[in-house]
């Protein structure tokens, strides 16, 4: 048995009313929800008196009907005021007065009917079926179906988004970390439980600590796979908050954390060795504790012709095709460059000074003019040389004309 | 005529051995798995050494292995002491940057270490660098042995080979191998306004097992 409620323009008063009695609900329409009755008979007895306990419970005015399809079930609440009980059997004779318009359908259908003078459920379920399906197909059928009050189908059922969060409120603040980290670990394990019992992972936690006297301490993990072993979770936390620790007692904790597809991977046996997604996790983040966030990474290169530009991304694997032995020429990149004296002579370098030390050079390329971003604050604008000087080695040097000096980039090695 | 198991094995192994490497792993072979070079072999469960001054191209050679191991779709990682990694020229020699975890250390021997110490008992690398090229002598010397043996006993028995590069030779008995660098030669083509670097000829001393071996390789830009 089905039971529909319709009332506009009152779907929470109405969804409030169905999840009373079903977890089973399809919201229909924003002013019908269809939910499974099955079983209520064992506490309220017959649909009459289920009828009354949901008209009863509902509060306002609502058309409510009782059918064993869900679609007779609408269409009786969508067109007979008040309550409506279809008895299996006798669906057709109760909805055969109801207009032809609450079927739905194509424009198309609607326009068919109406030339054909089809003015209620009653004279469309009256046709011949075949002449219905030869004429209006697929359709058609399913449509003198629903008339005839014996659709069957499965409820769509409305499901609420998961929302996986924890919330704590303390009765003394915390100001210690030991005790914080007690309680969340069980935050936790509970959530890690929940996302296990919905056959879900999760990729993102969210901590918020409400404080005493202070604005509240956020925290956002983003982990690069899917994990769900509390442990791992409870040592990325930890690492979290040892970086950046609340600067106030705490006074409530709320943990989130976002549902994910678990990650299922198969391990060939000839693929190479990767390091286990989790403990690597953890050692970054230890990693980041020390050298700083920003100084952890895969390097990635920019899209710019400035010299030296860099970010760094997340470490994956990447396609391309075996590389020969031969080693290529490699510069050491120095971070900031050193500033140098320079002196010319035709043009050309001749001699060097800095503080890592100089002399003179003994052979040099260049002038490379490269100079960008002239639009913005940060232009550029250079004279590169390679220069080998004796007894040091091979060097690449610039001459910055905004700033007017001399400095060594890097060296080749 | 049937060939002898051994001499099967040796003979599949060299047709699949290339492309499905870890099939023929077991215990005994993870220690003698190696990483091939420009200047020779370089070991996997052990510590190798690269020394030698500016220009003698032991970034070369580095990048040349990075680019090797990423190739072989291994992870890598660089602890970058004094922040001096070039990403445009290791893409340059093949290295595949999203296969390799950059770590600068800004200047900070202490902090490179202790990375070092916690990737490599993370595991699953296949090349574990730490660059200590341009960092003071007397600073590296500071390292103590203990630090060395420590770390060569993490990546013991496993894929990963740990490289050091440096100006001199730190790490005593503990490095498997070492592979010492003097200044190269560089090559300039043109004359005068025209005038390129080339190339660097690079000459290295490949030290395993007490025996010293010379060898000349070029490094071309």
């Amino acid at each position: 048995m089905f039971a529909c409620l319709h009332a506009p323009g009152n779907l929470p008063l109405l969804e409030e009313c169905a999840r009373y009695f079903s977890p089973l609900i399809e919201v229909t329409s924003p002013d019908t929800i269809v939910f499974d009755i099955r079983g209520l008979r064992w506490i309220y007895g017959a649909p009459a008196q289920i009828a009354s306990e949901i008209q009863r419970k509902v509060g306002v005015a609502a058309n409510l009907a009782l059918a064993s399809n869900p679609d007779a079930a609408v269409h009786a609440a969508r067109g007979i005021r008040g309550v409506t009980i279809l008895p299996p059997g006798r669906e057709a004779a109760i909805l055969a007065l109801l207009p032809p318009y609450l079927l739905g359908g194509s424009p198309e259908f609607a326009r068919t009917l109406d030339l054909w003078g089809i003015r209620t459920f009653g004279e469309f379920a009256d046709l011949p079926p075949l002449g219905v399906a030869a004429r209006l197909g697929e359709e058609g059928t399913h449509m003198q179906q629903l008339a005839r009050g014996t659709g069957s189908r499965q409820l769509r059922l409305h499901v609420d988004p998961l929302v996986f969060r924890e919330e704590k409120e303390l009765e003394d603040s915390l100001d210690l970390r030991e005790p914080l980290l007690f309680l969340l670990s069980r935050m936790l394990s509970e959530l890690c439980r929940r996302l296990r019992c919905h056959g879900r992972s999760t990729n993102e936690i969210r901590l918020r600590l409400k404080l005493e006297r202070a604005s509240d301490h956020t925290a956002t993990l983003r982990l690069p796979v899917p994990m769900l072993d509390s442990k791992v979770l409870l040592k990325l936390l930890e690492l979290e908050l040892n970086d950046s620790p609340p600067q106030a007692p705490i006074e409530k904790i709320q943990l989130e954390m976002m549902p994910i597809e678990p990650r299922t991977t198969q391990h060939g046996l000839f693929l190479p060795s990767a390091p286990e997604p989790e403990k690597l996790e953890i050692t970054l983040a230890r990693i980041r504790g020390l050298v700083g966030a920003a100084n952890v990474g895969a390097p990635e290169l920019v899209n710019t012709h400035r010299p030296g530009a860099i970010r760094t991304g997340r470490l994956k694997t990447a396609k391309g095709a075996a590389v020969p032995l031969h080693p290529k020429l490699a510069i050491r990149r120095f971070r900031p460059p050193y500033p140098a004296q320079v002196w010319c002579t035709g043009g050309k370098p001749v001699r060097i000074f800095s503080s890592m030390g100089g002399g003179s050079i003994v052979a040099c390329a260049g002038p490379w003019q490269t100079s960008g971003d002239w639009w913005t604050s940060e232009v550029w604008n250079h004279q590169e040389w390679d220069i080998e000087i004796q007894s040091m080695g091979v060097f690449r040097i610039y001459q910055d004309y905004l700033l007017g000096q001399w400095l060594i980039e890097g060296n080749y090695d | 005529m049937i060939a002898p198991p051994t001499l099967l094995r040796e003979q599949i192994q060299s047709v699949l051995g290339s492309r499905y490497g870890a099939a023929f792993l077991t215990q005994k072979k993870t220690a003698g798995e190696t990483l091939p070079s420009v200047v020779g072999e370089i070991p996997r469960g052990a510590l190798t050494e690269i020394a030698g001054p500016a220009s003698s191209g032991r970034t070369s050679l580095l990048y040349s292995l990075l680019a090797t191991a990423s190739s072989g779709e291994e992870f890598c990682t660089l602890l970058d002491t004094e922040d001096t990694f070039d990403p445009e020229s290791a893409a340059a020699a093949g290295v595949r940057l999203s296969q390799v975890l950059w770590v600068r250390c800004g200047g900070n021997v202490e902090h490179a270490l202790k990375s070092l110490d916690m990737l490599a008992n993370a595991g699953g690398f296949g090349l574990i660098a730490i660059d200590l090229a341009d960092t003071p002598a007397k600073i590296v010397r500071r390292i103590p042995i203990a630090a060395w043996f420590r770390l060569r006993h993490a990546v013991e028995n496993t894929r990963t080979a740990l490289v050091v590069v440096a100006q001199q030779i730190h790490a005593g008995s503990c490095s498997a191998l070492k592979i010492e660098l003097s200044r190269s030669r560089a090559l300039w083509r043109g004359r005068s306004s025209g005038c390129l670097l080339d190339a660097f000829e690079a000459t290295t001393q490949y030290i395993r097992n007490h025996r010293a071996q010379e060898r000349r390789f070029t490094i071309l830009r």
